[in-house]
C-alpha cells in the first residue's frame, strides 16, 4: 500500500514506488494488448485511437481529459488520505453522494445570492456533509470497534437511495417531468478554469488540495503521526507518544469532506443539476487512482489524469476502432491487480534480503507492515 | 379478497428477488466464515448471469445455471489467486474484480451480440409447484411455487448450518477465519481452505446472477447484477454469518425491494427509496450491536501468512 520497499537494493522509497508504477502500467498494457487480440481487435489501432481521443487535441485534452479527471482527482485524493493512515474508506461513493445533495439544496435555497457567497458556502456544506457521513463508521469504529470496510459500503446504498428519494420528492424540478432538481442558479456555477474550454475551477481546486495534503502529511507533526498511525497503529499506541483515536477522526473527516467537495463540484462545474446516477463509480475507480499513485497525494494529480484520459479516450476507442468502450472498466481493473502484483513481489525480494529467506512464514512483529489487512473488525 | 391477492403477489414478488440474495450471501457467509471478504462478489454475479445466458443458449436452462455456477466461481478463483494465495489486500483485489468484471462481461456480451444491444431472449427455467405445499394459502405460492434455484437456496440453509457448525471441516474452515495462526498450528491448510471457501461463495453467487437472467428475466444486459453482490454482503451482515440469519436477512431485502414494486402498482404515493435504504440503515444498527452481539470472523480480510 504505502511506499515501502524497505531495505530493497536502497533506493530511494520515491523511486522504487514510481518504478513499480510503472512496471504495472507496462504490465497492463501488455496484457490488454494480448485480451484485446483475443477479442479481436487490434491492440494498436484500440490504443491510437484511445490517445487521439485522449490528447489528440488541446480541447479534447483540456475538456475531456482533464474535465473526466477532476471528480477522479477528488475522490483519489480523499481515498489516499484515509488509505495513508490506514483507515480503510472505501465509501468515498456514498461521501460523494452526500456532498452533491448538500451543495445542490444550498444553492437552491440561496436563488439570488453573488457568487462571492454562493460558491464559498455550497463548497463549505459540500464538505461538510461528506465529512458527517464519514463519520457514522468513524464513529462505529472508534467507539465500538466496528471495521469501517463494511460500514463504508453499507454507507454507500444508504446515500444513493437518499439521493434517488430527494431527486424524485423534496427536491425534484418544478416543472416535475425527471426524476432531478432544478438548475442551480448561475452564481454557483464554477467558473472557467482556461477560455473556451469545459474546464473548470474544480480541477485547480483539486490541485490545490493535493499540494494541502502533500505538504500536511510531508511537513508537519499532525501528518507525521497519520502516517505512523498508518504504519503501525499499535507501535504508535505502545510507544505511549500519542492516541491513534484523533488520528482516525481526522483521516475519516478530512477523507469524508474531500469526498463530498468531488460530488458538488461535479454539479456546480458540469452538469448544473442533481440526478438519479450521478457517479459512474468514482468513488470505486478512486480507489484505483490512488492505488497507482502510492498514496502519494501529488501522484494523485498524475493518476487521475491518466484515469480521466481512459474516460475520454473510451468513446473514440469505440467510435474509430470498433473496440466497445466497456473494456476502459477492464483496464480499470487490470492497473489495479498489476499494482498489487507488483508490490507483493516487490516486498517478497525485500524480506528475502532482511531475513535470508522464507518469505512466506508469518512474523507477527510486522503485522504493521503487511501488505492489505483492511482488518474487518 | 384484493388484500389478500395484493399480500400474496407482493409475496411471490419478495422470495423471487430474495433468491438470488439469498444464494450469493450464503456463499459469501462461507467465504466471510473462512477469512475472506469478497467485494468482487459483484463480479461473480454478472459473470453467473453471462455464464448462464450463453450456457443456456447452447444447452437448455438446466445447463445454463449450471454454466452460471461455473462462471461464478472461475471469477472468484481469479480473486482467490490474488487476494488468498498471492496474498494481496482483500478489500482492494475484490473492488478490481468487479470493476474488471462488469467491463469483461460487457465486452464478451458485445462481441458476441453486437453494441448496439440486440434484445436477447432465453428460454427460462420454469417454476416447479410443489405438491401440497403450494396449495398452502398465500405462503404456498410464494415460497414454493419457485424455479429450482430457490429450492437450491432453501436447501443450502441446513446443509450450511450443518457443515459449518457440526462438522470437522466447518470447524477448520472457522477456525482458519477465526485465527489462521491458530489454525495453522493445528494442521488446517488456511491458503487451500480459504481458496475453496471463495470458490464455493462465488459459484453461488453465480447461481444467483444466472437466476438473473434464467428466471428472473429471460435476457442478458450489462451491468445487470445491479450491485446485488454487493447487496449480499450486507446481508450477510444483518444476518449475523449464520445462514439460517441470513436466509431471513434475504427475505427481508428481497422484500424491502419487492414493496417498491407493489407500492407503484398501488399507485401510494410513499416515498419507496426510503424503504430500500432501510435494510442497510439496519445492518448498520446490527453491526453497532443493537441485535444483540453481533461482529464478523476475527481473522476477517487478514492476509494469510503475513
Amino acid at each position: 500500500m504505502t511506499p515501502r520497499p524497505l531495505a530493497l537494493a536502497r533506493l530511494r522509497p520515491e523511486l522504487m514506488a514510481t518504478i513499480t508504477a510503472a512496471a504495472a502500467v507496462l504490465a497492463t498494457l501488455a496484457v490488454a494488448a494480448a485480451l484485446l487480440a483475443l477479442g479481436g481487435h487490434s491492440p494498436g489501432d484500440a490504443f491510437a485511437a484511445l490517445a487521439r481521443g485522449a490528447f489528440g487535441t488541446w480541447d479534447r485534452f483540456v475538456s475531456f481529459t482533464l474535465v473526466r479527471a477532476t471528480p477522479l482527482l477528488l475522490t483519489g485524493l480523499a481515498v489516499a488520505f484515509a488509505f495513508r493512515a490506514r483507515v480503510w474508506n472505501i465509501g468515498a461513493e456514498g461521501q460523494l453522494h452526500a456532498g452533491a445533495l448538500a451543495g445542490v439544496a444550498v444553492a437552491l435555497a440561496l436563488p439570488g445570492a453573488g457568487a462571492l457567497l454562493v460558491l464559498p458556502v455550497t463548497l463549505l456544506a459540500a464538505a461538510a456533509a461528506g465529512a458527517l457521513w464519514a463519520s457514522v463508521p468513524a464513529a462505529m469504529k472508534t467507539g465500538m470497534g466496528v471495521g469501517e470496510v463494511i460500514t463504508t459500503l453499507l454507507m454507500n446504498f444508504v446515500a444513493l437511495f437518499l439521493a434517488q428519494f430527494l431527486v424524485q420528492g423534496p427536491l425534484r424540478e418544478a416543472r416535475g417531468v425527471f426524476n432531478q432538481t432544478d438548475e442551480i442558479p448561475a452564481a454557483a456555477h464554477l467558473p472557467a478554469l482556461l477560455p473556451d474550454t469545459r474546464l473548470h475551477l474544480g480541477f485547480l481546486l483539486g490541485v490545490m488540495i493535493a499540494v494541502g495534503l502533500w505538504l500536511y502529511l510531508a511537513r508537519t507533526p499532525g501528518g507525521f503521526r497519520l502516517r505512523a498511525a498508518g504504519a503501525s497503529a499499535r507501535a504508535a499506541e505502545v510507544s505511549g507518544r500519542f492516541s491513534v483515536t484523533p488520528v482516525i477522526w481526522l483521516s475519516f473527516l478530512v477523507s469524508g469532506a474531500i469526498a463530498g467537495l468531488a460530488g458538488w463540484i461535479q454539479i456546480a462545474g458540469v452538469t448544473h443539476r442533481m440526478y438519479e446516477g450521478l457517479s459512474p463509480g468514482w468513488g470505486y475507480t478512486a480507489i484505483a487512482v490512488a492505488l497507482l499513485a502510492r498514496l502519494h497525494p501529488l501522484a494523485v494529480v498524475v493518476t487521475a489524469i491518466v484515469f480521466g484520459a481512459l474516460s475520454a479516450g473510451g468513446g473514440a476507442m469505440q467510435r474509430e476502432a470498433g473496440v466497445p468502450e466497456v473494456w476502459v472498466r477492464g483496464i480499470e481493473a487490470l492497473v489495479i491487480l498489476a499494482v498489487l502484483t507488483a508490490d507483493r513481489i516487490v516486498q517478497g525480494m525485500a524480506r528475502r534480503a532482511a531475513h535470508g529467506g522464507a518469505p512466506r512464514r508469518q512474523r507477527s512483529g510486522e503485522a504493521g507492515t503487511a501488505p492489505g489487512g483492511a482488518g474487518v473488525q | 379478497m384484493t388484500d389478500l391477492a395484493a399480500l400474496s403477489s407482493f409475496l411471490v414478488a419478495a422470495v423471487g428477488l430474495a433468491v438470488p440474495l439469498a444464494l450469493a450471501a450464503l456463499g459469501e457467509t462461507v467465504s466471510e466464515r473462512s477469512g475472506v471478504i469478497n467485494i468482487g462478489l459483484e463480479g461473480s454475479v454478472i459473470w453467473g448471469a453471462l455464464g448462464g445466458a450463453l450456457g443456456a443458449l447452447a444447452m437448455g436452462p438446466y445447463a445454463g445455471l449450471a454454466a452460471g455456477a461455473v462462471a461464478g466461481g472461475l471469477a472468484a478463483l481469479a480473486f482467490a489467486a490474488f487476494a488468498v494465495r498471492l496474498g494481496t489486500d482483500q478489500i482492494i483485489t475484490g473492488t478490481a474484480v468487479t470493476i474488471g468484471s462488469l467491463g469483461f462481461t460487457g465486452a464478451v456480451f458485445q462481441s458476441r451480440f453486437g453494441a448496439t444491444g440486440l434484445a436477447l431472449e432465453l428460454q427460462t427455467v420454469p417454476a416447479w409447484e410443489v405438491p401440497l405445499l403450494s396449495r398452502i394459502p398465500v405462503l404456498g405460492p410464494a415460497f414454493f411455487e419457485q424455479a429450482v434455484t430457490a429450492y437450491l437456496a432453501y436447501a443450502m440453509v441446513p446443509l450450511l448450518g450443518w457443515f459449518l457448525f457440526r462438522t470437522r471441516w466447518g470447524l477448520a474452515l472457522r477456525a482458519a477465519g477465526e485465527s489462521p495462526e491458530a489454525a495453522h498450528a493445528a494442521g488446517v491448510p488456511v491458503v487451500g481452505t480459504r481458496m475453496l471457501a471463495a470458490v464455493l461463495g462465488g459459484a453461488m453467487a453465480g447461481l444467483a446472477g444466472a437466476h438473473l437472467s434464467l428466471v428472473h428475466t429471460g435476457t442478458f444486459a450489462e451491468n445487470m447484477s445491479a450491485g446485488k453482490g454487493f447487496i449480499a454482503i450486507a446481508v450477510v451482515v444483518l444476518g449475523r454469518w449464520r445462514p439460517w440469519g441470513v436466509f431471513a436477512a434475504a427475505l427481508f431485502f428481497g422484500g424491502a425491494e419487492a414493496l417498491q414494486f407493489t407500492l407503484q402498482a398501488l399507485d401510494a404515493d410513499l416515498p419507496y427509496p426510503l424503504f430500500l435504504a432501510l435494510p442497510y440503515v439496519l445492518s448498520l444498527a446490527a453491526l453497532a450491536g443493537w441485535f444483540g452481539r453481533s461482529r464478523a470472523p476475527e481473522g476477517l480480510a487478514l492476509p494469510w501468512p503475513r
